[in-house]
């Protein structure tokens, strides 16, 4: 039963996952703004990365790229109206503008021609037969990119001031920081993100539906970034890869696998009510150096400044 | 939008706040009140509850717009009502300022608050640390390059940041709270947390600190030295301190001019000594805080 075909769909799957929820940890975790909108823009990249494909041919990686960037215009676009906005109004209407945007794509009757080839996008029928083009490797890159992109940036002045928006809006405007904009990059970031793993999604199942998109995913991927726990990278890791896991694992138990993951939820919800790491973060650092000894060692001769160097060291 | 500038400005006036009033509805929580700050001096804002100290707090800040007045801080609008009463004249249909918060803070005010606000999870040392954020102008993509060697466009976290947390390791030890650095704010002592608002402020290289009530939740003693750390902040920091106190003795050997506010309106202005002998300071205000304190 758990074949390596199957064990790495699991582990595509949490991969693009994981992208969405990075993003989304950001918004949510580090700069405290509830999306519940957010499939919208995971389905506005996966459109736009299969017709930069499959109608202009343009290669798989660009298309990411191009898939990423239309989302965090889009992202830009919304905050830019909603930023203002009062929490509660800001969740509402990313919820409206997320589900606007899979509607559309139900009601989109459109054909053109590129280069002699037919391109139809078919409402809700959707888009068949797409190139499989996410391979596991590729998206292990991707991610491991974006994973230490986002850990070096959130340790920076732009996370601290994104969490500073989370703790107290006045206080952050009060200590000169510009919220409108820490809070626009957030919107940007989670949006590209959503954007890109929209496009592994699409290359991966090799099909699109706009009910892939549903608002449930939206709060699937929310639940996620609470479950991990707010304002931690590596609690973010953790929660997808075991909500994407636990489904498939509770498989056996048939049609009761939806009780059990709920159940998993709402335990963990109680006994670790700030999600799994509680806003900490795993000391990977830590964990690194300890697997470098068991290797024999060769990491032992680091330069002796290379804590320094990491940022972490002049604080001391 | 351009920003309203007077060329011939005293430089020795950081701040002036002009026939300023602010209205609720039908509440007029602070009516009509001018003064201005000299620079290096410790300004002293005083009156009963009510009075509207906080307020004006919030008006200087760009929390609130100002419904009549100007508030002008080192020369230049930071805020402007509708209307501007003009030596006994009033202009009306002005062009209303209101310049966002952190543009105002940025131009070199910071602040404390009266129910103190503190970025509460987090550590003691990242309050002062993200408050720093103004000396560093590193982007997104240099943010990612931690190492030391490298060109000089590329290696700029590393040297604004290691900059940034020698400042907050110098403030967090002038205040007097480096032992707790690695506690999450909320769980600090009250007084602590008094002190690392005031570090979180200067963290900004404020030329204005405003403090509103610094004191308040403390004992006598605990009081005395805040009052002469205030001083030595002024001092070490050359900074203009305008203080909101709500008992009246407390500001006196420490300020250099007080200004009396009563029901949200003026009612005198001068040195400590001579708001002292005043009688209808005595009368409306120290009478009854003599009440208060017997009771108290
Ligand atoms: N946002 C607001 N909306 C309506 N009324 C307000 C608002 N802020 C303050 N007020 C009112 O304005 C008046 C002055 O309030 P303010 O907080 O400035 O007083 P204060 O002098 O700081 O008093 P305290 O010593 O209690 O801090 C009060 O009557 C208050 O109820
Ligand atoms: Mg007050």
């Amino acid at each position: 039963m758990f074949s390596w075909y199957y064990i790495e769909g699991i582990l595509i799957q949490s991969c693009y996952t994981l992208l969405i929820v990075l993003g989304l940890s950001i918004l949510t975790g580090y700069t405290g703004m509830f999306s519940f909108g957010h499939a919208g823009f995971v389905c506005i990249g996966a459109y736009v990365s299969v017709i930069c494909t499959m109608s202009f041919g343009l290669p798989y990686w660009l298309a990411l790229i191009i898939a990423g960037l239309v989302s965090m215009l889009l992202g830009a676009g919304l905050g830019k109206i909603t930023l203002g906005l009062k929490g509660d109004y800001f969740c509402i209407a990313t919820l409206g503008v997320g589900e606007a945007i899979r509607l559309v794509f139900n009601n989109l009757q459109l054909s053109w021609k590129v280069g002699g080839k037919d391109f139809l996008l078919d409402g809700a029928k959707g888009i068949a037969s797409i190139p499989l083009h996410t391979t596991f490797l590729s998206a292990l890159i991707i991610v491991a990119f974006f994973l230490t992109a986002t850990a070096l940036l959130m340790k920076s002045k732009h996370g601290r001031n994104m969490l500073a928006v989370r703790e107290d809006e006045l206080a952050a405007q009060m200590s000169g920081i510009n919220t409108f904009r820490s809070k626009m990059l957030a919107m940007c970031m989670s949006a590209l993100y959503a954007g890109i793993a929209g496009g592994m999604l699409a290359h991966y199942f090799g099909y699109l539906q706009p009910k892939m998109f549903l608002m449930t995913k939206s709060t699937e991927y929310t639940i996620m970034v609470i479950f991990g726990g707010m304002g931690s990278i590596t609690g973010s890791v953790l929660g997808t890869v075991l909500l994407c896991a636990l489904p498939e694992l509770l498989r056996a138990v048939g049609d009761w696998r939806l009780v059990f993951y709920g159940l998993a939820v709402i335990i963990i919800m109680i006994v670790r009510p700030k999600g799994l790491m509680g806003g900490k973060e795993l000391p990977v650092d830590k964990l690194f150096s300890a697997i470098g000894r068991l290797f024999g060692g060769k990491k032992k001769d680091l330069p002796p400044d290379s804590g320094a160097a990491s940022g972490e060291g002049a604080q001391t | 939008m351009k920003d309203v500038v007077f060329p011939d400005w005293d430089p020795n006036v950081v701040l002036e706040l002009w026939h300023v009033t602010k209205r609720f509805g039908g509440l007029t929580a602070v009516g009509d009140v001018s003064f201005k700050i000299k620079k290096g001096e410790i300004f002293a804002l005083i009156g009963p509850n009510g009075a509207g100290k906080t307020t004006i707090f919030n008006l200087i800040t760009g929390v609130y717009a100002l419904t009549e007045g100007r508030v002008i801080f080192n020369g230049t609008v930071v805020g402007q009502g509708e209307d501007i009463i003009k030596d006994d004249i009033r202009e009306t249909a002005v062009h209303p300022i209101h310049k966002k918060p952190y543009e105002i803070m940025s131009r070199g005010m910071a602040r404390t608050f009266q129910n103190i606000r503190l970025f509460k999870s987090e550590t003691v040392y990242n309050n002062v640390l993200t408050a720093c954020h103004a000396n560093a102008d590193y982007n997104i993509f240099q943010s990612l390059w931690r190492l030391k060697v490298g060109p000089k466009w590329l290696t700029k976290y590393y040297y604004q940041e290691k900059a940034l947390r020698e400042k907050t390791e110098e403030l967090l030890k002038f205040m007097g709270i480096w032992q707790y650095k690695d506690m999450i704010a909320v769980n600090l002592p009250y007084g602590q947390q008094r002190k690392l608002e005031i570090a979180r402020a200067l963290a900004t290289d404020p030329k204005l600190l405003l403090l509103d009530e610094p004191a308040a939740g403390m004992n006598p003693e605990e009081t005395q030295v805040l009052m002469g750390l205030i001083r030595e902040i002024r001092d070490r920091f050359d900074l203009t301190v305008l203080i909101i106190e709500h008992h009246m003795d407390l500001v006196m050997n420490v300020s250099d001019r007080v200004f009396v506010l009563n029901f949200g309106k003026p009612l005198a202005e001068g040195t400590p000594a001579e708001i002292q002998q005043n009688p209808e300071v005595i009368e409306a205000y120290l009478g009854k805080e003599e009440d208060a304190d017997v009771n108290a």
